[in-house]
């Protein structure tokens, strides 16, 4: 299967500024948000990505839709660099690529209608207004506002989470993409709530054949989503795979922290402790080699020398540590 | 047997007031606090958990009234002028986010000695000792003291918060979200921490959160809240374990599970009441799979067996409802 995203080599550093000692001695510090990332998404799959704050999940996200530049390093859409497009070719990418935001509630302008808010992107992508009813009232079919009457002249503050977490995925639809990058989609939703989302977000996944990336801190979450999830660690991709194996079988020791460290509901479920201490580096001077290794409870003097390439260890699961070679 | 109340909530009322009507936030809350156990207060947007700690702390908005109901700590009744008093050296609070509870532009330090002092009457040399002290207890360096809240992560400024919250050694805390907004190794690390400062202190804990799997690592009891009422209590391995509430079993569908087999969360369709008009009968009715003529007429009554409390009309079948709510198509017939 041909990919329809890829990465190469991606990396994206973010300069901050500078001390006075830094200036005499010439340094430029930098957030290393990415730090050499390879990915391939194939066409019509769902991606989870998974990780902590300032991770560089969220940056992945943006790189992907044009909506950052790589500091080096290429993506491509489809077969075209990311990097080439511009005029009418960018255009036509927007048009494919959308994403859906994290706050339902501060994703749309307050002043807008529903009706103006989802038909915005198609006066922005040039579709002539006769077409603009139609397309909005089949986009709020695919999310389940039917009775579209009732939304279209209200306004967000009118409506609640769940319907405005609808109304923003409709949005994105209703260019009819062929990729969605959904960051945090359902974090600020009560649960109730939540699961419905979930299962609409597979739906249009599965209706449209859409290809789709899901950033989110909640393994348990995206296990509902994704047959497919990456973690990352520090501005690295520690771990790709199926997410059952992730979930069941975590290969690389931050994975098996971060699976360990997920409550789940069942007081019956005895959990295992933490096997790590510490908090995450700071991303503008990671640790050498890999950057999980002064955390790692199996570190040894290899890590610190040389970090670790992502090796296939079985079909389809990959790990960056020097313990699975 | 049950170790005596520290904290009684009997029959509270909270009402606000605001252009649109009364709002009924909290109508008809029980529950106790029972001395040494953590207990959860668990329920989605707007069923009253926060205004009800913001009510037993005596802190509610200037829109918001105590309308009925009892407040009692050790015995006591109290009320927001007595409460007052109590608060930092018998009652303290964690909210969510420290960086609203911490003050940007002093030192972290600063802000605990000043509690010591300033509540506590300590002498200046005598808060520094106890500053470093409380910042070992919470597993942060005292050489952190002397930094501002914008220089701590998330976790340390977590840490930090519960630190000052102990810092005139009160024996019950309440904590709003104290994790939520945290990441989930940073999260079962304050956990953790959290849990090992209650035995060691002995203290009594409140954790109003809307996260069920939290109360199930942490907490002792549990109290399920809905539309502004209990609507369930008791041991969390009992509550979470074999609910009886129709409310508790959906939330239990609705929540992810990172080990369990099923491949699908099942979401409770509709939203709750608004809490501005008139309600009767039990809250959930219109959302429920298992709703009767019955469950909308009439008040609600509790119904306690081996101190599981629920206002289930139903619970005497609970068993069977619970097999029944596994199904994800129990759901779809709402």
């Amino acid at each position: 299967m041909s990919a329809l995203v890829e990465l190469r080599d991606v990396v994206k550093h973010f300069p901050v500024s500078r001390s006075l000692g830094e200036i005499v001695r010439g340094r430029h510090p930098a957030v290393r948000a990415l730090d050499g990332v390879s990915l391939e998404i194939g066409a019509s799959d769902a991606v989870a990505v998974v990780g902590e704050s300032g991770c560089g999940k969220t940056t992945l996200g943006r790189l992907m839709l044009k909506l950052t530049e790589p500091s080096a390093g290429a993506i491509t859409f489809d077969g075209t660099a990311l990097g080439g497009l511009s005029g009418a070719s960018l255009r036509a990418f927007r048009r494919q690529a959308q994403l859906v935001f994290q706050n339902p509630f501060d994703a749309l302008n307050p002043r807008f209608t529903i009706y103006r808010a989802v038909a915005e992107p198609l006066l922005n992508a040039g579709i002539p207004r006769a077409e603009h009813a139609d397309r909005v009232a089949q986009a709020f079919r695919r999310v389940h506002l039917p009775d579209l009457e009732r939304y279209l002249d209200r306004y967000p503050h009118q409506l609640s989470g769940g319907q405005l977490q609808r109304v923003v995925l409709a949005r994105a639809l209703v260019l009819a993409p062929r990729f969605l990058v959904a960051d945090e989609p359902v974090s600020m939703l009560d649960v109730s709530v939540r699961a419905g989302i979930l299962a609409l977000l597979r739906e249009v996944r599965d209706d449209m054949g859409l290809t789709a990336v899901y950033i989110s801190h909640d393994l348990a979450l995206v296990r509902y989503l994704c047959e497919r999830t990456v973690v990352m660690y520090l501005g690295t991709m520690v771990e790709d795979g199926p997410t059952a194996e992730i979930v069941r079988n975590p290969r690389h020791p931050y994975t098996r922290a971060l699976v360990a460290a997920v409550p789940v509901p069942d007081a019956d479920q005895a959990r295992a402790p933490l096997p790590i201490a510490g908090n995450v580096p700071d991303a503008r001077e990671p640790p050498s080699g890999c950057r999980f290794r002064d955390r790692c409870p199996h570190a040894f003097a290899r890590c610190a020398e040389e970090a670790p390439a992502l090796r296939e260890t079985a079909d389809g699961h990959r790990v960056a540590c020097h313990l699975d070679n | 047997m049950m170790p005596r109340p520290l904290l009684a909530v009997e029959d509270l009322q909270i009402h606000y007031a605001t252009r649109d009507g009364t709002v009924r936030a909290v109508d008809g809350a029980t529950f106790a606090v029972p001395e040494g156990r953590i207990v959860g207060l668990v329920g989605e947007s707007g069923c009253g958990k926060t205004t009800a700690v913001r009510a037993i702390m005596g802190v509610l908005a200037e829109n918001g009234r105590r309308a009925g109901g009892r407040v009692c700590f050790r015995d006591r009744p109290i009320d927001a002028g007595s409460t007052r008093a109590l608060l930092w050296r018998e009652i303290a609070y964690v909210p969510q986010s420290a960086m609203s509870s911490l003050d940007p532009v002093y030192t972290v330090g600063a802000q605990i000695e000043e509690v010591l002092r300033k509540r506590g009457g300590a002498s200046r040399a005598a808060a520094k000792a106890r500053a470093a002290e409380l910042f070992e207890l919470v597993g942060l360096s005292d050489r952190r003291l002397v930094d501002y809240p914008h220089q701590f992560s998330g976790g340390m400024r977590q840490r930090a918060a519960i630190a000052m919250a102990l810092a005139l050694e009160p024996s019950l805390l309440l904590a709003d979200e104290p994790v939520t907004a945290l990441d989930v190794i940073v999260q079962r690390q304050i956990l953790d921490m959290l849990r090992t400062l209650q035995q060691r202190l002995k203290l009594s804990m409140v954790m109003v959160t809307h996260d069920i799997s939290v109360v199930a690592y942490l907490c002792d009891e549990v109290v399920v809240m809905y539309a502004g009422q209990v609507v369930e209590s008791g041991p969390v391995r009992e509550v979470l374990g074999r609910p009886r509430h129709p409310y508790t079993m959906g939330l239990r569908n609705a929540f992810p599970d990172l080990l369990s087999d099923a491949m699908a969360l099942v979401p409770i369709h509709g939203g709750p009441p608004d809490l501005r008009e008139t309600l009767t009968g039990c809250r959930f009715a219109p959302r429920c799979p298992f709703v009767q003529p019955a469950c909308t007429a009439g008040a609600l009554a509790a119904d306690v067996t081996d101190d599981h409390l629920t206002t289930c009309r139903r619970s005497a079948e609970a068993d069977t409802l619970r097999t029944a709510a596994l199904d994800p198509g129990t759901w779809q017939r709402v």
